[in-house]
């Protein structure tokens, strides 16, 4: 599975300054990021191409911050994919907590990252997706993009 | 003019023989106490007839909080179970609660207490008295209940909050007389154009203001902005409750009623007794209370005791506002909080680390609790929903301990400065009332 950094940070302005730099000096790439806002504070969550590194880059700053498995899927670029990709989802009780995407090659690929609810509970995410002509980006293929 | 003119208007000498004679007593009682019975056995008193002058009070050690908690629940009572008709506790620091006990005798004579005190006001049979002080535990709401039906006020306990309810209450029934705190007086002026009343809609001619520490500008500006006549209040649920000190109509100082209260302002680190009119800890001997005696107790409040004579003619000496604590008690929305309390609770959370500070600000006219924490790293497992959840666990707990709504702030690891003691944790942003 693909992982992603989650980053506990404060609601105020340079915390992102603060990580991007702690990462920049590490050398690390970032790939995409959002951030999810929750008051007086939020997560940001990163793709990064040597998550393990980024990890203990930031937790070595004192960072409260977690890896997490995601399903990273690349889609094809034309309409009407994203919904086969959320019916089949839907059709197997598959709840997603949060999710990005972003498009790589326009009218070519796209690639979508969800946060799936009780992921242990879905041993067979992956061969569902595959199955449905999706193809899922394991870790390297991911942080190569 | 007075509710017992005979006790408060009782010459100085006249009221030494009388509070000798009821130390005496109420040494006998507290000597019915294991806790007592040891301790003043350890000082040389083995029986009231120790006690042969009020100089002699000095021989007894003080009693603390502390001591009050180690005797829970039942090293200080004093009196045969059956004989105790209501008990009121308070919460602990440390999850250890302290309780004081009541015989009908001693509920009977402090509710003549608070109906001396409400007398002195100029509140009358015929008066409508709101209380909107917190009912149950909280010795503020009864005290003043049954004090004001002993004067024969009509009562509505209203207990606090509920704005839009109390506001309807004062309409409807003509509320004269209020029971509140200062804070949730200037709170419900500024809410009258939002519930769509005007002070025309009302018949107030009182206010009773307690529960926590205010100025005497906020009293000329309580009274300016209601038209009313504000009264101080004093009291603490050890000494029974409210009627421990009261404001007469001369508003020169509360008269401490030392018939029943032997009052003592010592120098808070040297223990040593101060004469004279200075600032001090003010410490009290419940002279009459049978079920829970409490000799010297130490109350923490800073402050000064008046004995020059008042227009009123009653002779009770006079207390001052309380100017502070000789401990880092915080008064939250007239809820008395230590920040142990606090950081008790936070230690119970695994998820957060040790170090935590504590904002006290203003909402307006109410006070606002604001908790900040930090998240301990090694137990963050990324979820946004953990975040959520250690929230909202401080939050709950928080509240059952202490009986405030607090704000809780996530704060990521090594963000608040770290300070060697409880009281540096404590930033009071609320200005001085």
């Amino acid at each position: 599975m693909a992982k992603q950094l989650n980053i506990f940070i404060e609601n105020r302005p340079g915390r992102l300054k603060s990580i991007t730099g702690i990462l920049s000096e590490a050398g690390l790439n970032i790939h995409a990021f959002t951030i999810q806002d929750r008051g007086d504070f939020g997560l940001i969550k990163l793709i990064v191409d040597k998550p393990k590194e980024a990890y203990l880059a930031l937790a070595d700053r004192g960072f409260a911050c977690a890896l997490k498995d995601i399903v990273a899927i690349s889609i094809d670029d034309r309409p009407g994919n994203l919904l086969k990709l959320t019916t089949l989802l839907y059709d197997h009780q598959i709840n997603v907590i949060d999710a990005y995407g972003f498009v790589i090659e326009p009218s070519k690929r796209g690639i979508c990252c969800l946060e799936v609810e009780n992921l242990k509970n879905h041993p067979n995410i992956d061969q569902l997706i595959q199955q449905a002509g999706f193809t899922i980006l394991e870790d390297e293929k991911l942080y190569e993009i | 003019m007075f509710w017992n003119k005979e006790l408060e208007t009782i010459d100085r000498q006249s009221l030494e023989v009388l509070q000798l004679q009821r130390l005496k007593e109420i040494v006998h009682y507290a000597l019915q106490t294991p806790f007592y019975k040891k301790r003043l056995t350890k000082a040389g008193i083995t029986s009231p007839d120790s006690i042969k002058t009020l100089q002699d009070i000095k021989k007894i050690p003080y009693t603390t909080k502390d001591d009050l908690r180690e005797c829970y629940p039942k090293g200080m009572l004093a009196v045969a179970p059956e004989q105790v008709v209501r008990l009121h506790t308070s919460s602990g620091t440390t999850g250890i609660p302290t309780v004081i006990y009541h015989t009908q005798e001693d509920i009977n004579n402090w509710t003549d207490l608070v109906a001396r005190s409400i007398y002195a006001t100029g509140a009358r049979k015929g008066d409508v008295f709101q209380n909107m002080m917190t009912y149950g535990m909280f010795t503020g709401g009864l005290g003043l209940h049954y004090g004001a039906e002993r004067v024969g006020m009509m009562v509505i306990p209203a207990s606090g909050g509920n704005t839009k309810r109390q506001l309807q209450l004062m309409k409807d029934f003509s509320t004269t007389v209020l029971h509140i705190t200062p804070s949730y007086a200037l709170h419900i002026h500024s809410k009258l154009e939002e519930f769509e009343v005007t002070l025309k809609d009302f018949s107030l001619k009182k206010a009773f203001l307690g529960a926590e520490p205010y100025s005497e500008n906020t009293r000329k500006k309580i009274e300016e902005l209601y038209g009313i006549e504000v009264y101080n209040s004093y009291g603490l649920s050890e000494m029974n409750g409210p009627g421990v000190a009261f404001e007469c109509t001369c508003k020169t100082g509360m008269h401490i009623w030392e018939d029943s209260y032997m009052v003592e302002v010592i120098d808070p680190r040297t223990t040593q007794t101060i004469s004279g009119e200075a600032e001090g800890e003010i410490v009290f001997t419940n002279l009459l209370r049978k079920a829970t005696p409490l000799l010297r107790y130490r109350t923490r409040d800073l402050a000064t005791v008046y004995s020059s004579p008042c227009p009123c003619g009653r002779t009770h000496r006079r207390l001052s506002r309380i100017t502070g604590r000789s401990d880092d008690m915080l008064i939250i929305g007239g809820v008395n909080v230590f920040p142990s309390q606090i950081e008790e609770v936070i230690m119970k959370i695994p998820e957060v680390g040790t170090n935590y500070q504590i904002h006290v600000t203003k909402d307006g006219a109410l006070d606002k609790l604001i908790v900040k924490v930090e998240i301990y790293s090694k137990m963050f497992t990324g979820d946004v929903r953990q975040l959520d959840s250690i929230k909202g666990k401080i939050k709950d707990q928080l509240r059952a301990s202490i009986i405030i709504n607090p704000v809780v702030e996530l704060h990521e690891p090594g963000a608040l400065p770290v300070f060697e003691g409880k009281a540096q944790r404590v930033v009071d942003l609320r200005p001085k009332m």
